[in-house]
Parts: structure tokens; C-alpha cells; sequence
């Protein structure tokens, strides 16, 4: 019997997210028990793209382009749908970022960004095994790892 | 032909701009010898911060950048500073970059060299940055390399010692790499190379690196070596075996090429015996006197 879960009036329904990281897209975007709105999460949908997904609706929240650089790191296949008067009004596909501009603290405790407020800088250097290159202290990082 | 305006990172050059600095340094040398009197950043300032503890880098520097004519600000105790106060890093460059027409900088903290480049309208040389780059050294091996043997392409170079902490020799392993050098690492366990930054100079440049644990210095033109660090080991006894183990001894370079030159960034502690100082193989007092010529030729670079 297919899981039928109430529209949303006006937010985002973030698709085609790896079946098991629905949790970490809620994480990313910090929302926790105290998000006052509607948000509603299923894990382990079929998926005819790939094969099992979770897709993550939360109400009253727009994304800013920090938050879609993140969830790209983790679900570079995901798409968007942005949702008003609960109609789709723009659906997009994130893309992998070549560069995440303050999107996280540099995991290197030695970085010269965790002693002086910088916004810090990673560029993409591998972007088939989503490994990130800071742009201070040059060390490289899974995606995993800054998302920690 | 224009170089970088702020020389941070070996990573940041291609070999175009190296083989520049390698052509100036040359051309400093020749000056140096013949007591030619240089005046080329006459009128100008150049700072050198060192927030660690330097005497080579900053000495040659500083020396380098008076026999090009500038004058020189500096502070060497950072004890006698407005650090001490709790003044920031960056207020602390803001400041001298308004004093200076060039900032050499050595700081702890990785990417701080990057961060004062950022800060700076002058530009500014990275002196050291903690454990990651340290990239006028670099240049300077690279000319003492190619002066001693006409060449750096196709040389067997060995880089031995403590490859996972040392500045130095990740900066070098780029470089080589960027001239088709044959690279062998040798390490003791657990400071080995980061294997991230060999698979960068194979991607990048095709580079020719093996890794060894033990010493095999027959087919070696150059040794470049550097300080096993105690401190990185929790059980000293081990420390003591290991620093043994890749000690460079009389018996260690029994066997070498005729034409070997043994190399070290400076300061060495004991990891050459007193006995290989005087053999025809050490080269590293020449290596540290090129830290002029190669530092007179970055600056003149940068300064316009």
C-alpha cells in the first residue's frame, strides 16, 4: 500500500536522496524538534533512478545556496522542488559545487581558519570521490569528513 | 614573464615561474661573486614576521633582501611584541603591510600565509606555514640541485627521514616531480609520506615515486634528508632504534655513487655523524648559502 504523506503548501520537497541520508540532509539543514512547521521524512522509498531513496518535505524553508552546495555532497542526484500555494513552481537539480564558500570549519585543528574568524574556502579536487582541497591549509578532505 | 604576486604555496607555480627564479638566482650569484653592488629595491622595506623561531630563513631573508638595497623591519622575539597583548594575527599584518613594500611571513598555523596574502595589498612570501608548505625553500633545493648536477630531469633523488611531518619535503616532492626527478621516499613506519600528495604529483605529473622502508643509497645522485623527530614518537626506546636505523654514517654511504650530494634543509641535530660533515658528499652548507642568491632573485620578482 503506497505511504501517502500530506502536500505541503509552501517549502521544499528535496528528492532522490540516498536511501539512509535523509537524516543528514535534516541535520544540514539544523533542523531539529524545536522547527516550529510541518516536515516530514521517508526512508527507503523505491526509486526507479536509484533503487531506494529518502525524500525529506519541510515546510516554511527555502534553501540558500550554502545549504544546497551541502546537501550536494552528500546527494549530488537530489532535486529540489520548490513549492508555493502548494504548487511545484521550480524544480532543479543540484549540482556539485567547485567551490563551498563558509559552508564548514576546516577539520585540520592546525588550519589558521580555526584561529581567526575566516570564512573558510574548500575547492573540489575530486569530484568522483568528492574530495575537498581547503583553500588555506591545503589539506584534502572526503566530503564525509566536513560534513562530521 | 610575470610571476605570482604572492608566492605561498609550490602548488601555486608552474615551471615557468620556477625556472624564472632558477635563471635570477643564477644571475645573484654571478652578481654576489663578482661584489656587484645592487641597488634594485633601494628605497623600499621589507618585513619579516616571524611568529616561530627561524635563524636561517629569516637571516637569509633578511640578508637577501639588503644586498638588494631595501631596508629592513623586522621583529624576532615575539615576546617584545604587541602579540603578547593579544593583538590578532591579522590586525598584526594589516598593520606592517601599511610599514612594508614585501611581507615574509613564518606562522604555526597552516594556510596563515595565505590568509595574510589575502589580508596585504603588498605581496607576501610564505616563510613556513606550520607542517604544510615552505616554498622558498623549495626553490632554493631546486637550484642547488640543478647547480650541482646541470640537471634535474632523469636524477635519482631519495628523500629520507621523517616525510609525513616535514614541510620541506612535501614542497620538494612537488617540485621534483615537476622536473621528471626519479623519487624514492624512504621513511620509518608511521612516517611515511602522505599517500594524498604522491597520488597528486602521479596524477599531476606523471611522477616517478617509489617508497622504501629501508636505506638503499647506491643508485642515489642526490640524498636529501631530514630530522626524525623524537618528540613524534610516545615510546622513546623506539625513537632511539629508528633515529639509528636511518642514521647517515660512513658505513651508510659506503657504496654510493662517486658524484652523490647529500642535502638537509638545516638544522640537523644528529642524524648525520660528525665524520659525513667532512666527507666530499655533504652539501648542505653550500644548500644554505643559496638561500641568498635564490631569495634575492624571488624578492626582485616580486617587488616592482
Amino acid at each position: 500500500m503506497p505511504l501517502v504523506v500530506e502536500k505541503i503548501e509552501d517549502g521544499t520537497v528535496i528528492d532522490h536522496i540516498p536511501a539512509g541520508l535523509g537524516l543528514k540532509v535534516l541535520e544540514i539543514l539544523r533542523i531539529d524538534r524545536s522547527y516550529g512547521a510541518r516536515v516530514a521524512l521517508m526512508m527507503n522509498v523505491p526509486s526507479k533512478k536509484i533503487g531506494k531513496k529518502d525524500i525529506v518535505k519541510v515546510e516554511g524553508k527555502m534553501l540558500d545556496d550554502k545549504s544546497v552546495n551541502k546537501i550536494a555532497l552528500i546527494a549530488p542526484n537530489a532535486t529540489l522542488n520548490i513549492i508555493k500555494n502548494s504548487e511545484v513552481v521550480e524544480k532543479k537539480v543540484v549540482q556539485l559545487p567547485t567551490e563551498l564558500r563558509g559552508a564548514f570549519k576546516c577539520p585540520n585543528p592546525e588550519c589558521i581558519t580555526n584561529m581567526e574568524p575566516i570564512e573558510t574556502l574548500f575547492r573540489m579536487e575530486k569530484p568522483a570521490e568528492r574530495k575537498l582541497r581547503c583553500g588555506f591549509c591545503e589539506m584534502t578532505f572526503e566530503a564525509s569528513e566536513l560534513l562530521a | 614573464m610575470e610571476f605570482v604576486k604572492d608566492l605561498i604555496s609550490i602548488r601555486d607555480l608552474e615551471k615557468k615561474h620556477i625556472d624564472l627564479i632558477l635563471k635570477k638566482s643564477s644571475e645573484m650569484e654571478r652578481a654576489l661573486k663578482g661584489n656587484k653592488k645592487l641597488n634594485s629595491l633601494g628605497g623600499k622595506v621589507v618585513a619579516t614576521l616571524f611568529f616561530e623561531p627561524s635563524t636561517r630563513t629569516r637571516l637569509s631573508f633578511q640578508t637577501a633582501a639588503m644586498r638588494l638595497g631595501a631596508k629592513v623591519l623586522s621583529f624576532e622575539n615575539v615576546g617584545a611584541s604587541s602579540i603578547v597583548k593579544g593583538e590578532t594575527f591579522s590586525d598584526t599584518i594589516r598593520m606592517v603591510d601599511g610599514y612594508s613594500d614585501l611581507l615574509v611571513v613564518r606562522h604555526a598555523k597552516e594556510g596563515s600565509a595565505r590568509y595574510a596574502a589575502q589580508l596585504a595589498e603588498h605581496p607576501v612570501i610564505n616563510g613556513g606555514d606550520g607542517g604544510n608548505q615552505h616554498p622558498t625553500q623549495t626553490l632554493l633545493d631546486l637550484y642547488t640541485i640543478k647547480r650541482a648536477k646541470k640537471k634535474i630531469d632523469g636524477l635519482n633523488v631519495t628523500l629520507l627521514g621523517d616525510l609525513k611531518h616535514a614541510r620541506t619535503m612535501r614542497s620538494l616532492l612537488y617540485g621534483l616531480s615537476m622536473y621528471g626527478a626519479n623519487i624514492t621516499l624512504v621513511a620509518p613506519k608511521g612516517l611515511e609520506m602522505n599517500k594524498e600528495v604522491i597520488k597528486e604529483v602521479q596524477g599531476r605529473f606523471n611522477a616517478k615515486v617509489e617508497e622504501k622502508s629501508t636505506m638503499h643509497l647506491a643508485d642515489a645522485d642526490v640524498l636529501y634528508l631530514c630530522r626524525i623527530q623524537k618528540e613524534r614518537f610516545s615510546d622513546q626506546y623506539e625513537a632511539e632504534k629508528v633515529q639509528k636505523e636511518f642514521r647517515i654514517t660512513e658505513d651508510a654511504i659506503k657504496g654510493v655513487k662517486d658524484s652523490l650530494i647529500i642535502l638537509h634543509p638545516l638544522p640537523k641535530i644528529d642524524e648525520v655523524a660528525p665524520e659525513v660533515d667532512r666527507s666530499k658528499y655533504a652539501y648542505y652548507y653550500e644548500q644554505a648559502k643559496m638561500g641568498i642568491p635564490v631569495r634575492m632573485a624571488i624578492m626582485n620578482t616580486m617587488v616592482v
